[in-house]
C-alpha cells in the first residue's frame, strides 16, 4: 500500500505539477479527531481547573465542596494576613536574590566556557550537571552542608578556628542559604542559553575587530555585550517566572521558618489549601500568583515576538 | 602587539581561570562531600567530622539504602509515573501537532492560540482546583492521579507543531491529494520524520516528571504511592535524629547518581530539551 502511495508522485514529474485543490485544505470537521485527545485533558485539566480555582476563590470551600459564596471576602481576608503579605515579599526577595546573580555568573561562564577545548566541555557538562537532579537531593547536599557539627561549611571554618555563619537557622540568613542552594542547582539553564546565543554571533565581526587591533574588552563591550542583549532579557524573564515559584527548596530546607522569614507565594498556598485545608483562600493567593508570573510571560512573550524584527 | 599588552592578556587569562576554578570546586565540593558522609559510621561522623577525610570507610549504608524496600517502590513508581506520562505526551502531541500543523478544521486558529496560553498558565495556579476534581474523582494515591495532570500541558503541542510545519509540505500532499487516509500519512510519511523532536520532547518529559516535586507532594499522600521525590524528602524531615547522616546522604547517592549517569550519555539532547523548552 505504501509504495503504491508513493511510487506515482515521486516517479513522474507530473506530480509537482499539479497544484493543491484547494479542498484538502478546506476546513473539516473530521480533521478535529487529530487534536481532540490532547484538547480533551487540556480542557478538563487545565482550562477547567482554572476556572474552577477563580470561582474557587470566591467562595469557602473545603476539600468536597465548596460553601458558601464569599464575594471578594477570601481576597480582603490575604490582604489583611500578615504572612501572606510576608511570603509575597519573601518571594520578591528571593528573586533578586537569585536572579541578577544567576543572569551574571551564566554570562561569565559562558563567555568563560564558549571555546573548543576539551578542558571547556568538561567543564560546561560540570555546570549543567545540577539541574537535572531533583529538588529533594540538592535541598539534602545543602542541608548537609549548611548544619552545624558535620557540615562542610562548619568543617572548613573549623580548621580555621572559626565558627561558620549558620544559614538554615539565623533569621537574617536563612534565605540567602536557599538562594545559594537555588543558584547551584540552576547555574546550568543561564549559562546553556547564553552559550547558544554566542555561538550566533558571526565569526568574520570577530575578526574585523582583529584586523582593527580591538582588544578583548573593547570586542567584548561593543560586539559580544550588543549581541546577545536580547538573550540577557530573555534568560532574566525565564529565571524570574522559574524563581517566583520557589517551593522545594523553602519547604524542605527551613519549612519556610523562622518566623515565617523564608516562606515564599507557593509554600503559602500549599499550607493554606492542603495544611488548613482553607481551599478557597488558597485558591485566592494562587490567583494572585498567577497575575505576577502572566506579567513575566506576557513580558517574554513580547521579548521572544521580536526575534524576527532584528536586522 | 606589545608585550606587556601580551602579559597583561596572560594575566587577565589567569584571573578568569582562577574564577572558574573557583566556581568550579563549589559546584563539586558539596558533592564530594555527601559521597564521603555516605561511606561513613554515623557515630565516627558524630565524633569528629574530620573523620570523612580518612579511612575506614564502610559500605554499610548503601547496603542500608537497599535492604529499605521502599527505596525500590519509589523508584518503580517514579518509572510508571515518568514513563507513563512521558508515553501519553509524545502521543497526543504528535497527533495534535499533525492536525494543528497541516490539518485544518472549524476554529483551528482560535484553538491554537488559546493552546498557547495555556504555556502561561504556571501548575500553581490550577493546583487547588485539580486537587479537589481528583479527590472527587476518588483519583488521589493512583497512578492516573500523578500521570494525568502533565497531559494538559501545551508544551509538548506547541513543540511538535513547529515542528512539523517545519517539514516540506510537497511530502505530504501528493498523498493527501490521492485521498489517502490522514492518519496513514500521519503515520508513514511524517512521522518518522519527527524522531528528533521526539526525543527532544521525551526527555524534557521524563526529567521534568521524574523530578517533580509539588503535585506529588499533594497527591501520593500514601507511603505505597510516593515517588522517589517525595519519599526521599519523606525521610529527611528529621535529619540528624533519624537513621543517621550517612544514611541519608547513601540514599541521595542512591537516587542521584543514575540520573547524572543518564545525563553523561545523553548530554547534547538533555541539554538541547531544557534550553529549547525554556525559550519556547
Amino acid at each position: 500500500m505504501a509504495d503504491q502511495l508513493a511510487m506515482p508522485h515521486t516517479a513522474t514529474p507530473a506530480a509537482s505539477v499539479r497544484t493543491p485543490s484547494a479542498d484538502i485544505y478546506a476546513p473539516q470537521w473530521r480533521n478535529v479527531i487529530f487534536v481532540a485527545p490532547f484538547l480533551f485533558f487540556f480542557t478538563t485539566l487545565l482550562l477547567f481547573p482554572l476556572l474552577w480555582g477563580i470561582w474557587l476563590s470566591f467562595h469557602k470551600a473545603d476539600t468536597f465542596s465548596s460553601g458558601n459564596f464569599v464575594g471578594l471576602g477570601n481576597y480582603v481576608r490575604l490582604y489583611h494576613d500578615k504572612v501572606f503579605l510576608q511570603s509575597i515579599w519573601n518571594t520578591f526577595y528571593f528573586v533578586l536574590l537569585t536572579v541578577p546573580t544567576l543572569a551574571l555568573i551564566g554570562l561569565f561562564l559562558a563567555l568563560c566556557l564558549n571555546r573548543r577545548t576539551r578542558t571547556a566541555a568538561v567543564l560546561r557538562t560540570l555546570f549543567f550537571s545540577s539541574s537535572v537532579l531533583s529538588v529533594t537531593i540538592v535541598t539534602l547536599i545543602w542541608r548537609i552542608v549548611f548544619i552545624p557539627n558535620v557540615g562542610l561549611l562548619s568543617t572548613i571554618y573549623g580548621w580555621f578556628g572559626a565558627t561558620a555563619p549558620a544559614f538554615i537557622s539565623n533569621p537574617s540568613l536563612a534565605m540567602i542559604g536557599i538562594a545559594i542552594a537555588t543558584l547551584w542547582w540552576c547555574i546550568g539553564l543561564p549559562m546553556m542559553l547564553f552559550l547558544s546565543a554566542l555561538q550566533q554571533i558571526p565569526r568574520d565581526i570577530y575578526e574585523a575587530a582583529a584586523l582593527d587591533n580591538a582588544n578583548r574588552w573593547q570586542t567584548l563591550r561593543s560586539i559580544t555585550l550588543p549581541s546577545i542583549k536580547r538573550t540577557f532579557v530573555l534568560v532574566v524573564i525565564i529565571q524570574i517566572v522559574l524563581q517566583f515559584q520557589l517551593f522545594g527548596q523553602a519547604w524542605l530546607m527551613t519549612r519556610g521558618g523562622p518566623n515565617n522569614l523564608t516562606k515564599p507565594i507557593v509554600l503559602y498556598i500549599y499550607d493554606t489549601a492542603f495544611r488548613r485545608w482553607d481551599l478557597g483562600m488558597g485558591a485566592a493567593a494562587s490567583e494572585i500568583l498567577f497575575i505576577l508570573i502572566l506579567v513575566a510571560a506576557m513580558a517574554q512573550y513580547l521579548v521572544a515576538r521580536n526575534k524576527g524584527d532584528r536586522a | 602587539m606589545s608585550i606587556t599588552a601580551i602579559k597583561g592578556r596572560a594575566f587577565g587569562d589567569r584571573v578568569l581561570l582562577a574564577l572558574v576554578i573557583l566556581l568550579s570546586i563549589v559546584m563539586i565540593a558539596p558533592v564530594l562531600w555527601v559521597i564521603g558522609l555516605s561511606l561513613k559510621e554515623n557515630a565516627e561522623l558524630m565524633a569528629n567530622p574530620n573523620s570523612v577525610f580518612h579511612a575506614p570507610y564502610t559500605l554499610r549504608n548503601y547496603v542500608n539504602t537497599v535492604g529499605t524496600s521502599s527505596v525500590f517502590l519509589w523508584v518503580g513508581n517514579s518509572i510508571i509515573v515518568s514513563g507513563g506520562l512521558t508515553l501519553g505526551t509524545l502521543i497526543l502531541s504528535s497527533l495534535a501537532g499533525y492536525g494543528f500543523a497541516r490539518l485544518n478544521f472549524p476554529g483551528r486558529d482560535v484553538l491554537f492560540v488559546i493552546v498557547l496560553f495555556g504555556l502561561a498558565v504556571p501548575e500553581q495556579a490550577v493546583l487547588v482546583a485539580r486537587h479537589q476534581i481528583f479527590s472527587i474523582l476518588k483519583f488521589h494515591n493512583t497512578y492516573p492521579g500523578l500521570i494525568l495532570p502533565g497531559l494538559s500541558a501545551s508544551f509538548g503541542v506547541f513543540l511538535m507543531t513547529q515542528y512539523f510545519k517545519a517539514i516540506p509540505k510537497e511530502l505530504d500532499e501528493a498523498a493527501m491529494l490521492d485521498n489517502a487516509s490522514r492518519f496513514r500519512i500521519f503515520w508513514k510519511v511524517l512521522l518518522p520524520l519527527t524522531v528528533p523532536a521526539q526525543a527532544t520532547l521525551g526527555i524534557f518529559t521524563f526529567l521534568g516528571a521524574w523530578n517533580d516535586y509539588l503535585w506529588p507532594l499533594i497527591s501520593a499522600t500514601n507511603k505505597e504511592m510516593y515517588t522517589l521525590t517525595v519519599g526521599m524528602a519523606s525521610t529527611q524531615t528529621n535529619f540528624a535524629q533519624s537513621e543517621g547522616i550517612g544514611f541519608l546522604m547513601a540514599q541521595a547517592v542512591f537516587a542521584g547518581a543514575p540520573i547524572l549517569i543518564v545525563y553523561l550519555f545523553f548530554q547534547k539532547y538533555i541539554v538541547t530539551a531544557v534550553s529549547g523548552a525554556a525559550v519556547r
